[in-house]
């Protein structure tokens, strides 16, 4: 057994070293793949908030992911056409400027959270599985739906946004920025799973009549909880259409969600690194199965499987054992 | 005479067809136990909930510390100052022994929402959470798991989270159930001097303990509360010997 600290740190360096490594090797797809996982990663780790720590098992965090998608895309495609968002009341103009999209798919997404969750977190269990694939279902059906910005055939962005300082139309530093975002994440993560919070809504999880008991209120901390949770997810959204350079109604489908869940799933429910690990281990495995055969997804419900059979906490319990309850 | 600490007034349940609490009325005062006994079905367990916030009465009040807490549900309630234990161990079975209390202790602070900071490194916390666990003798397991403890360990885990309250009040059911003769035998000389730090009203299957303990014992029949008084009282009772204690009598 490895200790969890030690994995994570690997885990951490080999996602960094690979694009570095293809970097000095010239294998700018590489570097793109790296920044595909590191993204995916970042929804993951959102969702892990609510999933893991929390227990609720939303299939609607493509929602969240698609709002922040549908942010960067909206803003920038006012800015490449040069047309105004809005004139009345007052003039909003798009922006190719990474942070105000950043920011603008962190709010959406968190009022789409606060929102969702205000209604969902009233049902448990199976109800509030089907209640948030409606909500996702909903956005998805309504982006297809909304000709102003391209409908089912979605958006293209023709020149990445900027970022101050960095050239973005390059893989690596493209990369870094999502990379330097997941660590945010997982930061955010960590501290919120060691804060008095954490402890609350992971006794919620366990059992709603002892946090009541003590005088706490689990619906107040499970909607807090989901809040930030579509809000890291929302800002994942921002930077996969970034990196496509297109953000369509796909990013709405409850596939979409459903990766999450298989990411955290495969890596580890509940534990920091899972869902970079789920995330890492699905890009690579679309990349290489996806290459042999169309069907590929076959193989990731095979492994899937033995996952859920032989290794219930995911890759990070088969190797660093069952989680430390406190030091 | 002092101001009751908890009061039920007239308070009544109907389920369906079954009317589990009807007009029951009984107080708890300073400084004493109240148990509460009555055959199975009596309605017991409702009025549990009634008085904890879980069930919400037909009708009557019911008040904490001279508040009103009717329309409280079981959060507001426990902010109010109730501290309730359960007769099946409530607790977070993957969370360390530590960390339940500590929960405890967070929650009488109030200050569950913070995002930072590490709460197991919180000394005013985790400080609370030992001195609770130190004096219900779990002191040394407070780094397991609670999934791995003992039935009885729970039991008391169960009594220490109750005390990280610091409670007005006491509501415990049945926190005897399960223990062997030697862990009733301790805890029942635990709530004997903890009766002078909040009252409690503890309902108890355990007849010597509920003789050993209370200072008054209510007995619920049907819903009804048909005697309240000393142990000898209760004793002496001709209803409560017919309904209750009827094979004895005989």
């Amino acid at each position: 057994m490895i200790r969890e600290p030690i994995l994570n740190a690997v885990i951490m360096a080999a996602l960094l070293a690979v694009p570095l490594w293809a970097l000095w090797a010239g294998e700018p797809f590489t570097i793109t793949l790296a920044t595909r996982a590191a993204i995916l990663a970042l929804a993951a780790v959102g969702l892990n908030i609510a999933l893991g720590l929390g227990g609720l098992v939303s299939l609607g965090h493509a929602a969240f992911f698609g709002i922040g998608g549908y942010a960067m895309g909206i803003l920038a495609h006012h800015a490449q056409t040069y047309t105004p968002l809005m004139e009345a009341p007052f003039l909003i103009e798009g922006t190719k400027s990474m942070p105000v999209i950043w920011l603008t798919a962190i709010v959406a997404a968190s009022l789409a959270a606060l929102l969702i969750g205000a209604l969902s977190l009233r049902t448990t269990g199976v109800y509030f599985i089907m209640i948030t694939l409606a909500f996702g279902q909903m956005l998805y059906y309504f982006a297809i739906s909304w000709p102003t910005y391209g409908g089912e055939d979605g958006l293209s962005i023709y020149v990445r946004n900027d970022f101050p300082g960095l050239n973005t139309l390059r893989p690596f530093p493209f990369f870094a920025i999502s990379y330097v975002a997941l660590a945010v994440g997982l930061f955010l993560s960590w501290r919120i799973a060691k804060s008095p919070f954490g402890l609350a809504l992971s006794a919620a999880r366990q059992n709603e009549a002892r946090v009541r008991t003590v005088g706490m209120d689990p619906y107040r901390l499970r909607l807090t909880a989901f809040v930030i949770s579509g809000a890291i997810t929302g800002l994942a959204g921002a930077l996969f259409a970034d990196l496509n350079r297109f953000v369509s109604p796909t990013m709405f489908s409850w596939q979409m969600s459903g990766e999450f869940i298989v990411f955290i799933i495969l890596g580890g429910t509940a534990r920091l690194f899972g869902p970079v690990v789920g995330a890492c281990l699905f890009v690579i495995l679309e990349h290489w199965l996806g290459g042999l055969s169309d069907y590929w997804l076959v193989f990731l419900g095979a492994i899937l499987l033995l996952v859920v059979l032989f290794a219930r906490g995911g890759v990070i319990g088969a190797l660093a054992g069952r989680e430390a309850t406190h030091d | 005479m002092t101001e009751p600490v908890l009061t039920i007034e007239g308070v009544s349940k109907r389920f369906g067809a079954v009317e589990a609490a009807r007009g029951v009325t009984l107080d708890l005062r300073p400084g004493e136990i109240h148990a509460l006994i009555g055959p199975n079905g009596a309605g017991k367990s409702t009025l549990i909930g009634l008085t904890a916030g879980t069930i919400a009465p037909d009708a009557g009040r019911v008040a904490l510390a001279g508040r009103d807490v009717t329309a409280l549900d079981a959060v507001g309630r426990a902010r109010s100052g109730l501290g309730r234990t359960f007769q099946i161990s409530s607790l977070a079975m993957e969370h360390s022994v530590l960390q339940n209390a500590v929960l405890g202790a967070l929650g009488r602070s109030g200050r569950v929402m913070r995002l930072f900071g590490n709460v197991m490194r919180d000394r005013d916390l985790t400080e609370r959470a030992a001195a609770a666990l130190e004096r219900v003798g779990l002191a040394d397991q407070a780094r397991r798991r609670v999934a791995d403890l003992s039935h009885g360990q729970r039991r008391q885990l169960e009594v220490a989270v109750a005390l990280t309250l610091e409670p007005k009040a006491f509501l415990m059911d049945e926190p005897m159930a399960g223990l062997g003769a030697e862990g009733t035998a301790s805890l029942t000389a635990f709530l004997d001097t903890l009766r002078g730090e909040a009252p409690i009203l503890l309902v108890e299957h355990d007849m010597d303990a509920v003789f050993a303990l209370a200072d008054r014992i209510s007995v619920l029949v049907y819903g009804q509360v048909i005697a309240t008084g000393t142990a000898d009282d209760i004793r002496r009772d001709p209803a409560v010997r017919e309904a209750y204690l009827g094979e004895d009598a005989a």
